[in-house]
């Protein structure tokens, strides 16, 4: 019943609709015009219009936006090449912000002041090659620290010195995180997918001498200003993991390990006393990878060296889990 | 050649050998595929904005099986995510924008009877066709679509065991990207070989339309690149049929330890991405033919610094094949390749701004005339400065690392290529309809569409910037699973209350272009007082273009309001006056 009514609604609008338009150039016709060319009139409207809506209206709803949802984007980073990356990301977004309050208020300025007049004549003016050679020459000038600015970041972030890291790997596959820490060694066992059987679900090899004191954990720990290489793997199809409060990202790629070194500089007590007592640091997959990968998560908790001691001497090593049984 | 001959049904309205009548199947089977695109996209609207309700539209569009009880199911959501992304971008703003407008304006603009080659043209569409069906097809599979993503990334999109829509459902999608490819590859000959020999006598190539410099270089583009995407396809084809291991290696699924080792799904990435990235620029610059053309007619100035344009497009068409990496920062790539492809990333931006200027200085003393068609070019250089700026963060590596696969990458390629290519599609169609259909579409709903078009699609695409920033990562089916995210919901919200104002205002642009095919007014035969060679032709169209001999060009396309002419735009035919410089 409620389709047939739907349908009748539909139809009988867009009769109204037809007989309108009829209407409307049948009166034109009349007056011996053409009601679809554009005349002074719709110039002036349009002009207007194109004002208030594409300067006014968007860039106010733009600061509003800024003013109520700039609260969701993330607090400030968790760690020490966040920081820069967080500056860096400041820099360029009052670059952006400033190209952006320039040209749309030219645009839509330029739509009202120039709206057209059948007295008026365009002004005939082909190109200029000074003022060409001007915004060519005043991007790149801008560009140019703003790109060796970001390659030194990116270089630093990427070509840190890890070998005072702590190692943990960060192991992959539909819909779950698996952490394994590789113990006093500070040395991950040899892994191969084959090997993948029962409880050792990571396929560890457990004949590697650096195997032993490997420790697999549901949950993530990480001692504050210690820093960190996460070894990531993938035992189905790609995964990301993305630690958003640590500005970390990386693929987890099945058939090659991939890496990402970072030092959190906060706990999450801190976290907690500055955002709310709901804060949690997550690791999220952030490549498409099935149909829970909207659920992929494990928990981070970044304490104390003491808080972690504790932790860390509570959990089994592998020698333990996979040769007692 | 030139006279009119005796067609039947069959020769004209379906295996037609006309451009003009080939353009039209492009157009309208794009505007088919983008109302099919656009509506799976509200249907997964409705899942984000309202997580887990039960809302009887999805039942009633994909049925008991996909969205039980109203309620969407994940991999569905997935799914529609997929096909959504494959039809915008190949199916709407790659065949149905360069398809469209190459075909129809290629040969009038240059002065040409029709294509060098109209069986090939022919074939072209009839490729497309079969594209279309198939890729259609698969939404009614037993197993769903293809559901691994539009960049289908292995070994997600190898392994049916990973997730439903990697069965059957991706067969038919890379056999439709396959006919997909090769229709693009003989349309892109076709126009290539057009435009470079058939130009009429005195169309030199300085004096071409922005709009023809546009398709020409688009066609080189994909001619280069679509090739790439289909050995691409190929290997995925030979890895999920004939156990090859090219994308696999080292994979445990469902329990079961795969043969395949030695692969690389890296690989996979390099490929599909040098095409995927020229593919951006391969349905941008179409758009930014148009909108240069429509805007310097309704300015009625000469677009700004022409040699520039020129200039910038053929430096973004080369840039584009040396940035595809910037999508593959985190991929584990050599951090010293992240840095070379950051590099050629933001030179993008000069060209990118030198283009703005010069739309920026065409509009300055303009006469402006707002047909809707001028308001949807204007409309581009607003999407195309907002979506390019943020695409300075998304091309620096360091940046990305955290934006990266977010709803910052989503808002930004939806405002700078979605929505922007959407308006040039929308001002070539309102401008050149008169030519077309010979009859006008009428201009309030144009105009009406225009502005509910733009106050959505900014209401769409701008708050997804602010859910990026605050880490929610795209292709999430709900984004409930982390309470860090519970604060956006009213976002999603509202992104999904313009999503459906927005979609639904398309439908009035529907029914103008309809309506006015048969009850709009009558056209005349330069309707807006263009210079360019197409509006030399009878209103009424023919096969042949030209009743008589074929023009011949004696100025470039530009000269509007030119000091000391008669009128306000003088026509590419129209001999230069003893002593008148060029330009």
């Amino acid at each position: 019943m409620t389709g047939i009514l739907i349908g009748l609604i539909i139809a009988v609008s867009l009769i109204v609709l037809v007989q309108l338009l009829r209407v409307n150039e049948l009166i034109s016709q009349v007056k011996n015009e053409d009601p679809n060319l554009v005349n002074d009139e719709d110039n002036n409207t349009q002009g207007i219009l194109a004002f208030s809506i594409m300067g006014v209206l968007f860039l106010a709803s733009v600061l509003w936006q800024f003013k109520y949802w700039g609260i969701h984007i993330l607090p400030p980073a968790s760690s020490i090449h966040g920081a820069t990356i967080d500056t860096l990301m400041r820099v360029t977004l009052a670059l952006i912000l400033f190209v952006f309050f320039i040209t749309q208020p030219i645009l839509a300025w330029f739509t009202l002041k120039y709206r057209g007049n059948s007295k008026r004549k365009a002004y005939y003016f082909v190109h200029n090659n000074k003022l060409e050679l001007a915004w060519t020459i005043i991007p790149s000038l801008v560009l140019t620290p703003l790109i060796i600015y970001g390659l030194n970041v990116w270089n630093d972030i990427t070509n840190t010195d890890t070998s005072n890291s702590k190692v943990i790997e960060l192991y992959a596959k539909q819909f779950n995180w698996t952490a394994r820490y590789s113990g006093d060694d500070n040395t991950l066992g040899k892994a191969n997918f084959k090997l993948v059987e029962g409880l050792n679900e990571l396929g560890v090899n457990m004949n590697d001498e650096n195997a032993g004191d490997d420790i697999i954990t549901r949950e993530v720990h990480l001692v504050v200003g210690e820093p960190v290489l996460l070894k990531m793997r993938s035992q189905d199809v790609i995964h990301s993991a993305f630690l958003p409060h640590f500005r970390v990202q990386m693929n987890c790629v099945p058939g090659m390990i991939t890496q990402f070194g970072f030092t959190p500089t906060q706990t999450t007590a801190e976290m907690k006393n500055q955002e709310g007592d709901d804060f949690e640091f997550v690791l999220l997959c952030n490549k498409i990878c099935g149909a829970a990968h909207y659920n992929m998560k494990m928990k981070v908790i970044v304490e104390s060296q003491d808080d972690y001691d504790a932790w860390i001497y509570s959990q089994k090593t592998l020698k333990n889990t996979l040769t007692v049984k | 050649m030139s006279e009119h001959h005796k067609e039947t049904f069959i020769t004209k309205y379906i295996f037609s050998l006309d451009h003009k009548m080939i353009a039209k199947q492009f157009l309208i089977t794009g505007m088919f595929m983008g109302v099919v695109g656009m509506t799976l996209s509200l249907l997964f609207r409705l899942q984000l904005s309202n997580p887990g309700e039960s809302f009887a539209v999805l039942e009633f569009f994909l049925g008991e099986k996909w969205a039980p009880g109203g309620v969407l199911d994940p991999n569905m959501y997935l799914a529609l995510v997929t096909m959504h992304g494959t039809i915008l971008v190949f199916w709407v703003l790659t065949a149905g924008l360069t398809g469209t407008f190459a075909n129809f304006l290629i040969p009038l603009q240059i002065g040409a009877r029709d294509m060098a080659s109209g069986f090939m043209n022919m074939l072209s569409y009839w490729f497309f066709f079969a594209a279309t069906v198939v890729l259609l097809s698969s939404l009614y599979v037993e197993t769903g679509p293809a559901s691994a993503g539009w960049t289908i990334y292995p070994p997600l999109s190898a392994l049916p065991q990973a997730i439903p829509g990697s069965g059957l459902g991706q067969d038919l999608w890379l056999i439709a990207m396959t006919l997909f490819v090769v229709s693009s590859l003989l349309g892109g000959l076709n126009y290539i070989v057009t435009i470079l020999n058939l130009r009429t006598k005195g169309m030199t190539m300085m004096r071409l339309p922005l709009t023809i410099w546009a398709l020409l270089i688009v066609a080189i583009l994909g001619v280069l690149s679509f090739p790439v995407l289909l050995s691409c396809s190929l290997l995925l084809i030979f890895d999920r049929s004939f156990g090859t291991s090219f994308y696999l290696s080292d994979i445990i699924i469902g329990g079961e330890a795969l043969h395949n080792t030695g692969g690389s799904p890296i690989l996979f990435e390099h490929l599909f991405w040098f095409l995927g990235h020229p593919e951006v620029y391969i349905i941008l610059l179409p758009a930014l033919g148009i909108v240069s053309e429509v805007i310097s007619v309704n300015s009625r100035k000469p677009i700004f610094g022409y040699k520039a344009m020129v200039g910038a497009l053929l430096v973004i068409a080369l840039l584009s094949f040396v940035v595809w990496g910037h999508h593959m920062f985190l991929t584990g790539m050599d951090p010293f390749l992240g840095s070379v492809f950051t590099f050629t990333t933001l030179l993008i931006a000069i060209p990118s701004a030198v283009k703005v200027f010069n739309y920026l200085a065409t509009l300055w003393r303009a006469n402006i005339r707002f047909t809707p068609a001028m308001l949807f070019a204007i409309g581009f250089v607003s999407t195309f400065i907002t979506g390019g700026l943020t695409g300075i963060i998304l091309g620096d590596s360091a940046l990305d690392i955290n934006v990266h696969d977010t709803y910052f990458v989503t808002g930004h390629f939806h405002i700078v290529m979605g929505v922007s290519a959407i308006y040039g599609m929308m001002a070539g169609v309102y401008h050149w309809f008169p030519k077309m259909y010979g009859r006008m579409m009428n201009k309030k709903l144009g105009y009406f569409h225009f502005w509910v078009t733009f106050i959505s699609a900014y209401g769409v695409f701008f708050p997804m910037h602010f859910l990026g920033l605050a880490g929610l990562p795209r292709r999430y089916y709900t984004n409930s699973a982390f309470p860090m995210f519970d604060e956006l919901t009213n976002i999603n919200e509202i992104i999904t209350f313009f999503a459906i104002i927005g979609g639904l205002v398309q439908l009035l642009f529907i029914f103008n272009f309809f309506y006015s095919i048969f009850k709009g007014t009558k056209a005349t035969e330069n309707p807006w007082k263009s210079n360019t060679l197409e509006w030399t032709t009878p209103v009424e169209r023919i096969h042949g273009n030209w009743p008589g001999e074929i023009p011949t060009v004696e100025r470039w396309a530009y000269d509007y309001s030119k000091p000391d002419a008669d009128d306000d735009f003088i026509p590419q035919t129209v001999p230069l006056k003893k002593g008148e410089i060029e330009h």
